[in-house]
């Protein structure tokens, strides 16, 4: 007996066998039926399109189970395009899976590396062309476009510095200011201390010296959040209890991970609940970050009233508000 | 002759003395292309990259882009009176007052969502199967771009109507931008033309998404498909099948039918989920304004996993010399990703230099039969699925009675624990799969069928296997189709060591059956 390991040869392609519709010319006939029946439900969805396009109303609308409230406009526009898109493809695949030949046929592959003649060939071309060039000799002009290559990407790089203005302070500063009355968002109205009720919140912007605009750009630094616990719940340390009035504290909203509004309070538990990455402050420890990624408290926002009883920042910020940055100084927090 | 006839064959004439065309279609008509359903992964993909083209156009007829704030009295009611920008504001328009603009806003992202799930599934065959081996290495690196500009190209696409939710999401990236270190607040106010959200940045998303982005993607779809026109279509093992030969139908008319119809399906069934299923509701969201935000905040799933990846981050920080660098966003938002995508792109390279594999491939492995590479790709998926589930954790939570911050946990451990478990699993499995097909090989199928022969005795019948199956499941490991092993001066100094024991570990197979095998089972058999 030999050490030759015999193994399972390749048959070959398996013999070709007809399909129905090659033989039986019932059946021929059936599919070309069957195709053509496909091609003409395309037509008839085109022709649903149009005449939803034209005779259904825009604001129409229905309730349909799953998919609620459905503009039937909308809905039979799609419907009629899915038909008419659908069947010509249906129609399509089937005359070809039906009726076109599905012998299967065996093309030879080619090596694409080059025959050995042509790669000499072509090194040989390349020194002979390029070669008489110079570049390999001349070192003087090689190196000096290779400055003038690793340069010329400066330009444009240089004009795109325009597509914005330097930062300069604007992260590190709000307009947030000692005295700065506290408004209700969006209403525009001053509060009291009396209009918060115990476990109630409210989103407050500062007032904006005359004469300017509120934009968004400081909306997402200005943005405060006002709570109101009873004041036996916090647990805070002397100088941060001073900062609160009456049980309500003031925290900027705009999360220290990545800037989402902090809109999320349970009420029980008093946590604040970032609904972008879950970042979890604790209200009642100035707003401690007890769970996901933030790495620093919700600024908190020293507040007191004014001669009038009106809420008003009683100082600034203490530290930038929003994500963190390069320049950030985060060692006082 | 008939005056059709007549006339298409002028018009042939016509071209081909302008241009010689006759000679080259002559060839690529009757080109010949093997037939599987995992080939039809990237076809989606293409063809819902023109849907999304055509479906793109004609929201541009309408949409607006441009942060200038204008108030709305559309038809949509419950937002009458409501300050925003006009980008939201004519994507409402197009969305109720513009007929089919709906099903047109809808059918774009579901294509869009398609054309990235399609992308990610022809990966995984093209992976999976071991496509990627030379000589397909440059197609390889081509998806991988795609792939990298599908995702930028989806995030932009949806950030473009200014809605509360897209905006809580370019409120993300602006926050990854200013983690940059050294750069970062730079960076953001060069991109937002100043602070964030200003009014520079919607029509300068709009240019990438609609223009520059989808002019990247033309160019490289057309080299990837001309590559694979030119360096024929990888094919299954099989009877007939070898490296050398390409078995399959040819290109007229079967593959002009199938293929031009199936663009068809593809268009019938997004243009279906875009009449009866509603996506992306941006009226029930409201205008962008950083000082709100709607609970359950998701990105597409795309992004989902770097979600989930930024959900899970702990608190790190680094504060020092009046400087904040944030790990808590740079790790999950650049940096791993970063190690991913390079990873994957390298893979083939990684992968051949391991094997010491330098030869042309064109029939596919079975995936069991690469147990390393099948194993490693499960491992990858893991990572990205636990990412992804915590991506949803508020959404889970709440569906599942679950706590956010149980999630969290599981996701910060299991994103660890789960992958390598995944490997070992995973590669047991091949090498199961393998015993089991060559006991299939060697005994047979079972049949259910059960004798009793004259002395009592219960037997089950096997069926032995066609030749051509026998075949299928033993040609992987033929001499000549495993690759050498690594010369010993591949193997010298620390690098070499690291290349021979995972070589080593690569080469671990269960030995195929053989026919010499089945004999000697056969003489032993009573």
């Amino acid at each position: 007996m030999s050490n030759q390991i015999e193994r399972f040869q390749d048959p070959g392609l398996p013999e070709h066998v007809h399909r129905n519709a090659d033989v039986d010319p019932k059946a021929e006939k059936r599919a070309e039926r069957q195709v053509a029946v496909l091609f003409l439900l395309s037509a008839a969805g085109t022709v649903l399109t149009i005449a939803a396009y034209i005779f259904i109303k825009s604001d129409k609308y229905t309730y349909l189970p799953v998919m609620g409230s459905t503009n039937i406009q909308q809905l039979f526009l799609g419907i009629g395009l899915t038909a008419s898109t659908l069947f010509i493809g249906l129609g399509a695949i089937q005359w070809a899976k039906k009726l076109m030949p599905d012998q299967e046929v065996i093309a030879e592959r080619h090596e694409f590396r080059s025959e050995e003649a042509d790669r000499e060939d072509f090194v040989a071309t390349l020194k002979e062309y390029g070669g008489s060039a110079g570049l390999g000799r001349r070192s003087l002009i090689k190196r000096s476009m290779g400055v003038a290559l690793g340069l010329v990407g400066l330009s444009p790089l240089v004009l795109l510095r325009d597509t914005g203005p330097l930062p300069k302070k604007f992260f590190e500063t709000n307009s947030w200011a000692a005295g700065t009355k506290l408004l209700l968002d969006p209403a525009g109205t001053p509060i009291k201390a009396s209009d918060l009720e115990v476990g109630a919140v409210a989103q407050v912007l500062p007032e904006l010296p005359a004469g300017t605009e509120r934009t968004l750009e400081n909306t997402g630094k200005d943005a405060v959040l006002l709570i109101r616990l009873r004041p036996e719940d916090f647990n805070l340390d002397a100088e941060r209890l001073s900062w609160t009035h009456e049980g309500i504290i003031a925290f900027s909203k705009i999360c220290t991970h990545m800037g989402c509004a902090v809109a999320l309070y349970e009420q029980q538990t008093h946590h604040l609940l970032c609904p972008c990455h879950q970042s979890t402050f604790d209200v009642t420890r100035a707003a401690k970050v007890i769970f996901g990624p933030a790495a620093r408290p919700l600024p908190q926002l020293a507040i007191t009233v004014d001669a009038d009883g009106y809420l008003v920042a009683k100082q600034p910020f203490t530290v930038p508000v929003g994500p963190s940055f390069w320049e950030r100084n985060s060692s006082n927090g | 002759m008939k005056k059709s006839v007549k006339v298409a064959g002028a018009t042939a004439n016509y071209v081909d003395e302008r241009t010689g065309a006759a000679k080259w279609l002559k060839k690529n008509l009757t080109k010949v292309f093997p037939d599987h359903w995992s080939f039809m992964l990237g076809e989606i993909a293409l063809y819902s990259f023109v849907i999304l083209l055509l479906t793109g156009t004609f929201l541009t007829f309408w949409f607006d882009p441009s942060q200038r704030e204008v108030v709305y009295n559309g038809s949509y009611l419950p937002l009458s009176g409501v300050h925003m920008s006009a980008a939201y504001d004519s994507t409402l328009h197009l969305s109720f007052d513009v007929r089919g603009g709906l099903l047109m806003r809808q059918i774009h992202h579901w294509a869009a969502l398609i054309f990235m799930s399609a992308i990610v599934a022809h990966l995984f065959r093209v992976f999976f199967t071991g496509a990627f081996r030379k000589p397909r290495e440059f197609n390889w690196l081509i998806g991988v771009g795609l792939l990298t500009f599908g995702i930028v190209e989806g995030f932009l696409g949806y950030s473009l109507p200014d809605d509360l939710l897209s905006g809580t999401g370019i409120r993300i990236a602006e926050a990854i931008l200013q983690a940059i270190p050294v750069v970062g607040s730079y960076l953001s106010f060069f991109a937002f033309g100043g602070a964030f959200p200003g009014t520079a940045f919607i029509p300068r998303i709009f240019i990438v998404h609609v223009l520059l982005l989808p002019g990247l993607f033309l160019a490289l779809i057309t080299i990837h498909l001309m590559l694979v026109w030119y360096q024929k279509h990888t094919q299954y093992p099989g009877p007939g099948r070898t490296e050398k030969n390409v078995v399959g139908y040819p290109l007229m008319p079967v593959y002009m039918a199938k293929a031009g119809g199936f663009f068809f399906v593809v268009f019938g069934v997004t243009a279906f989920l875009g009449a009866v299923a509603s996506i992306n509701p941006i009226w029930l969201y409201g205008p962008y304004t950083p000082g709100q935000i709607s609970a359950g905040s998701q990105p597409d799933w795309y992004m989902g996993w770097l979600d989930g990846l930024v959900r899970a981050a702990p608190p790190l920080e680094t504060h020092a010399f009046g400087h904040t660098i944030s790990w808590n966003i740079l790790i999950p938002g650049l940096i791993i990703p970063g190690i991913l995508f390079t990873g994957m792109a390298l893979y083939p390279f990684i992968e051949s230099w391991i094997t010491g594999d330098k030869r042309e491939h064109h029939l596919l492995d079975r995936p069991r039969n690469a147990p390393n590479r099948t194993a490693l790709g499960v491992t990858s998926i893991t990572f990205i699925l636990v990412s992804l589930v915590n991506g949803g954790n508020d959404i889970i939570a709440t569906h599942f009675h679950l706590t956010i911050n149980g999630i969290m946990w599981f996701t910060r451990v299991g994103l660890f624990v789960l992958p390598p478990i995944a490997f070992v699993v995973t590669k047991r499995i091949c090498l199961s799969l393998q015993r089991a097909d060559r006991d299939l090989v060697l005994h047979g199928k079972e049949t259910g069928r059960l004798v009793m022969m004259p002395n009592g005795e219960m037997l089950e019948v096997h069926e032995p296997l066609s030749d051509a199956k026998k075949w299928t499941l033993t040609q992987h490991q033929l001499p000549e189709a495993l690759p050498a092993p690594l010369p010993p001066s591949a193997t010298v100094g620390l690098k070499g060591k690291i290349r021979a024991r995972l070589n080593r570990a690569n080469a671990v197979q269960i030995p195929a059956a053989t026919l010499t095998d089945l004999k000697e089972l056969g003489d032993g058999h009573h």
